[in-house]
């Protein structure tokens, strides 16, 4: 199967993620599956002409490929003429390359949120760049491909959205096409990999006996449940990030920070500080999903009045400070 | 005369093209490109000044940490707190990993690829080389990239993930590193370690870090059976130790108070930073503007349709003057005896570039253990910062690239102003108002270019380390 991919209004982030593909080194892991770049802008030799020679004959279709991945959001600005970014050596916009091969692509995967949504280039006041997402703007249909877009397979556009996206979802939807294909029914609503999408970041949260009590942290480096206080919408986000490790042991839970929806349409603009919750009436506006509110107010109020001591004074401590007790045993 | 345009000119970082003037097969002026503008400086105006750190890691996904750091390093500046020491080394760590996989990222699977290229197939080194490092296929790319996603793990630890996290907080690390978790950091410094020792370099991090001259330098290569010693081996044959000098003026902002900030000249004491001087000319920036402004007042306005303009970037200079800033500036700064007598004898290069990468690599390693060493597991690793409504502050960082500067000012609790200088702002810069050329743009005249010329081009570019998503932001 062969990925032909191209960068445009985003930090390369999802790249650099991409190449931290665990256990297996990336390019043996792809080779072994039977994937292979016919032109990625970090990682391929040819340069320059020889580049826009495979690309000019992908977009004229006289080179075959099956996946066009396309990170960053697509500037159309100044003016609809794409001129933010024009790519080198071409004169041409970024955005007309992407309408072109979209058209030869048997897939179009967006990698990241950007490419998916729009992002933070999209995010400036007025978008003076013009930016979107390849299918949507923001978290309405449309985009640079427009609403009806399917490429030659019938899909949509799959949207491996994260900001960065973690390696194995680039991965997994890579080898879920090869292997078993890919059809409507392996995507959400939005166009996600249900293998990553149907989950919450809350599942598997390390700080879960936090959150069942409503123990929160107060500021940074706190053990509590970061819900409350600072900002946390673990339990609204889609992502396995806390079942599927980020570089061998992390998460953002784990590294101690709230988070931030990335994965979400509109995330790069909550209408709030990130890093602060906002509450009505003491009670945090973002419920978590599919909760009733007022089930949730009630058990709040009565798992808090039910905390543990041990739970309550760690939430606020950046270490362990009253450990679990341990049943005496023999006399 | 020719005029030729190079691009996407790729293995950097981000879009890039190269114009080049090309007269008799070699370059007579060169003319660089930044191709892309996303305009994060106006994405933060109004913004609430905390969530810059979620803001700007995501200005570039390869100096993602660099960025936070930048941002922590200003909020901290405004709310007049320093970190505990736990939160200092903790950060410390975090932003070394980054630059010294980035380093090595650089060298496997950017820059020594052209030496793999069919143009060198007459030459005695090509066949191990191409062997090596051929794009993707060669056999360093997977132990780099195993050794890479290894050593990234210390961030799973440390900062939860990378690239782009909130680890790094102005009052120190959200991350309280446990006793066992320092346990384990400190085996993959051990894995890290062997890797370099073992596959890199061929010889212990103390031995190659205190060579002390460039020709001890080219002894220790002779004969050796290392990546890095094939590169010197290539370089050599190629001349690449005089080729890509660029103003000569090289400019840190001091790292983790092991390397000092400064101005060097070949043969001149260092000049301690002014960071008054420093100032942004954008007539030849597709930006609106008429003179050179310091950060603190500088502005970011799209003028698409400017004459005379073939850039996004702006031309940083630092007392009006085209500086160059990197590893190899750090280690000049620094007074590294290796580095000093490279440059003193040739100028900058393309071999003093890449050779100042690895000498970082060799020393900072070390350091790295004793920064985890140095962790109190309970002891604190972040304290409350909070910010005055309205002030403005400095955050100056070494990426590894380079002098990553933020500056920051906020009105009644929001983002009133933020400008950033990013290390390859400084090395490609376009001309200035006076008609000065950037680094980039310096380094690459008298160099063979057009049909049928050698790949030196591509070398000079790449030696760099460019990264372009940072560049314009």
């Amino acid at each position: 199967m062969k990925v032909l991919w191209l960068q445009s209004g985003g930090c390369g982030g999802c790249t650099q993620s991409l190449l931290c593909h665990e256990p297996r080194p990336l390019f043996d892991e792809l080779r072994d599956a039977g994937i292979e770049f016919v032109w990625h802008p970090a990682l391929s030799e040819a340069s320059g002409d020889e580049a826009l020679t495979i690309l000019e004959d992908c977009a004229a279709g006289r080179r075959e490929f099956d996946v066009l991945c396309i990170e960053g959001a697509m500037l159309r600005g100044p003016n609809g003429t794409g001129r933010f970014h024009l790519m080198a050596g071409s004169g041409r916009p970024l955005t007309e390359w992407v309408q072109r091969l979209a058209e030869q692509a048997k897939w179009v995967f967006a990698i990241g949120s950007c490419t998916a949504w729009g992002g933070f280039s999209a995010s400036t006041p007025g978008n003076p760049l013009e930016a979107c997402g390849l299918q949507y703007d923001t978290d309405t249909p449309g985009g640079l491909l427009g609403k009806g877009f399917l490429s030659r397979s019938g899909l949509p556009v799959v949207n491996i959205a994260g900001c960065p996206t973690h390696p194995g979802w680039i991965v997994d939807t890579l080898e879920k096409l090869a292997f078993d294909g890919l059809t409507a029914s392996d995507l959400d609503e939005v166009g996600r990999p249900l293998l990553y999408a149907e989950q919450l970041v809350h599942h598997g949260c390390p700080r879960n006996e936090f959150y069942e009590f409503k123990a929160s942290a107060l500021k940074h480096s706190d053990l509590g449940c970061l819900m409350e206080n600072l900002g946390c919408k673990g339990t609204q986000a889609h992502a396995d990030c806390n079942t599927r490790a980020w570089n061998g042991a992390g998460s953002c839970l784990k590294g101690g920070y709230a988070c931030i929806a990335c994965t979400e349409p509109g995330f790069e603009a909550p209408g709030h500080a990130f890093q602060e919750t906002p509450k009505l009436a003491g009670i945090p506006v973002g419920l978590p999903t599919d909760m009733p509110k007022a089930w949730f107010v009630a058990l709040a109020a009565l798992s808090k009045s039910a905390t543990p001591k041990r739970v309550r004074e760690n939430a606020v401590e950046d270490h362990t400070v009253v450990r679990p007790s341990v049943k005496k045993t023999g006399k | 005369m020719k005029r030729i345009q190079l691009g996407p000119f790729n293995r950097v970082e981000g879009d890039l093209e190269v114009g080049l003037d090309v007269d008799a097969g070699y370059v007579a002026a060169a003319r660089v490109n930044s191709p892309l503008f996303r305009g994060f400086e106006q994405v933060l105006v109004g913004r609430p000044p905390e969530d810059a750190l979620a803001i700007v890691p995501r200005i570039c996904g390869i100096c993602s940490v660099a960025q936070s750091a930048a941002a922590a390093s200003a909020l901290a500046a405004l709310a007049g707190v320093t970190p505990p020491p736990n939160g200092q080394l903790a950060s410390r760590l975090v932003l070394a990993t980054e630059n010294l996989a980035d380093h090595l990222t650089h060298f496997y699977l950017f820059f020594m690829p052209d030496f793999a290229r069919a143009a060198y197939v007459d030459r005695n080194w090509h066949s191990e080389v191409a062997r090596r490092f051929t794009a993707q296929r060669g056999s360093a790319v997977a132990p780099w990239l195993q050794a890479r996603a290894r050593f990234f793990n210390l961030t799973g630890f440390l900062a939860g993930r990378w690239p782009h996290t909130l680890a790094l907080q102005p009052g120190g690390s959200s991350k309280a590193m446990t006793a066992a978790e320092r346990i384990r950091i400190q085996a993959l410094l051990r894995e890290f370690r062997a890797f370099v020792e073992g596959v890199v370099l061929g010889d212990a991090l103390e031995a190659f870090a205190g060579l002390s001259s460039f020709d001890a330098l080219q002894a220790w290569a002779a004969g050796r059976d290392s990546d890095f010693a094939h590169f010197l081996r290539a370089a050599g044959d190629l001349g690449l130790a005089g080729c890509g000098r660029a103003s000569d003026r090289f400019l840190s902002y001091g790292a983790y108070e092991l390397f000092p900030a400064g101005l060097w000249q070949p043969n001149a004491a260092v000049d301690p930073l002014e960071t008054a001087k420093i100032a942004e000319d954008v007539s030849h920036s597709w930006l609106f503007g008429d003179k050179p402004l310091p950060p603190a007042q500088g502005e970011t306005r799209v003028d698409a349709d400017k004459a005379g303009a073939y850039t996004w970037c702006k031309a940083p200079r630092y007392a009006g003057q085209v500086v160059e800033t990197g590893a190899l500036a750090r280690q000049l700064v620094a007074g590294q005896p290796l580095l000093r007598d490279l440059v003193e004898r040739h100028g900058g290069s393309v071999t003093a570039r890449i050779v100042a990468r690895m000498v970082e690599v060799a020393r900072i390693v070390p350091a790295m253990e004793n920064w985890v060493r140095a962790i109190e597991p309970g002891e604190p690793f972040c304290l409350p910062a909070p910010l005055p409504d309205s002030g403005s502050a400095v955050g100056l960082v070494e990426a590894a690239r380079g002098g990553l500067g933020h500056w920051l000012s906020v009105k009644r609790g929001r983002i009133e102003r933020y400008q950033i200088i990013a290390p390859t702002t400084w090395n490609f810069s376009p001309r200035d108002a006076g008609g000065t050329p950037g680094a980039l743009e310096q380094a690459l005249v008298g160099l063979p270019a057009g049909d049928d010329a050698p790949p030196t081009v591509q070398h000079v570019v790449r030696s760099f380390d460019p990264c372009m998503v940072c560049t314009v932001h």
